[in-house]
């Protein structure tokens, strides 16, 4: 059986880690309200979408 | 292969996805919207249009009222939806629903959706199809029309009457250009009459 000869570095063993990163959120712009917000879904901001209002404001902030 | 495998299991055995099913739909055809996964809204969408298809068939459709009575569980939202949603969708053609997504749960990072009862009114998009099958009949019945206007023959009078008419067909044109989208629905009544004295000169 193939069994590694010596023990990798600490150093070898981040350097091949660098390459494991969490993925940058794509984001885009609420056209109503400016804040970023998700693609393709309502703005949890300011509660529309498409310029239609889908949850009421006041209902949000008690969230 | 998926052939003929149709719609989501939810994990849940069939009589669990049922009942699940049946609250739902009660459940917004009371409320008018809520809020729940992607995958349960995308379900639970057939399943309302369904419900008030049955509601546009009438209060006095005892068929559809029973039809309905099997899913809904509550008396009360099957009379709402008898009195009240049929005769509100009355004019559109389908798609009384619309689902939008929301931000991702908070502990299980779910998709969610708001599912809701479309509130604005019928707009020309939404007539679409049902446009078009509309012009396609009344072109059939032009063109069967047509056949039996060819057989009388014409007096002047009618000339007269054709030049005028034509004139009106004209103007008309016109303003059928200068009208935006929604008013082009108004004018197509119009569009045969221009068509119709030419025919009557050959
Ligand atoms: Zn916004």
């Amino acid at each position: 059986m193939a069994v590694p000869k010596r023990k990798s570095s600490k150093t070898r063993g981040r350097k091949r880690r660098t390459h494991e990163k969490a993925a940058r959120p794509s984001l885009s712009v609420c056209p109503s309200c400016g804040e970023a917000k998700l693609p393709h879904r309502m703005c949890p901001h300011c509660g529309t979408y498409n310029g239609r209002e889908i949850v009421a404001e006041e209902k949000k902030e008690n969230e | 292969m998926r052939h003929r495998h149709k719609g989501r299991k939810l994990n849940r055995t069939t009589s669990h996805r049922k009942a699940l099913l049946r609250n739902m739909v009660t459940a917004l055809l009371d409320l008018e919207q809520i809020e729940t996964t992607d995958a349960k809204a995308k379900e639970l969408r057939s399943i309302t249009e369904r419900m008030i298809t049955l509601g546009k068939r009438g209060e006095d459709d005892l068929s559809a009222r029973r039809q309905a009575l099997r899913v809904i569980r509550s008396k009360k939202i099957v009379a709402k939806l008898f009195n009240e949603l049929g005769p509100r969708y009355a004019d559109r053609p389908g798609g009384y629903t619309r689902i939008v997504k929301v931000e991702n749960r908070r502990g299980d990072g779910a998709h969610l959706s708001i599912i809701a009862m479309v509130k604005e009114p019928v707009t020309f998009k939404d007539m679409k199809h049902k446009r078009a099958m509309l012009e396609e009949e009344a072109k059939l019945r032009e063109a069967s029309e047509r056949k039996v206007e060819e057989e009388p023959v014409e007096t002047p009078e009618d000339v007269e009457a054709v030049e005028v008419e034509e004139a009106a067909a004209e103007e008309a044109a016109v303003e059928e250009a200068t009208a935006d989208k929604g008013e082009a629905v108004a004018d197509e009544p119009e569009a045969p009459a221009d068509e119709k004295p030419e025919k009557k000169e050959d």
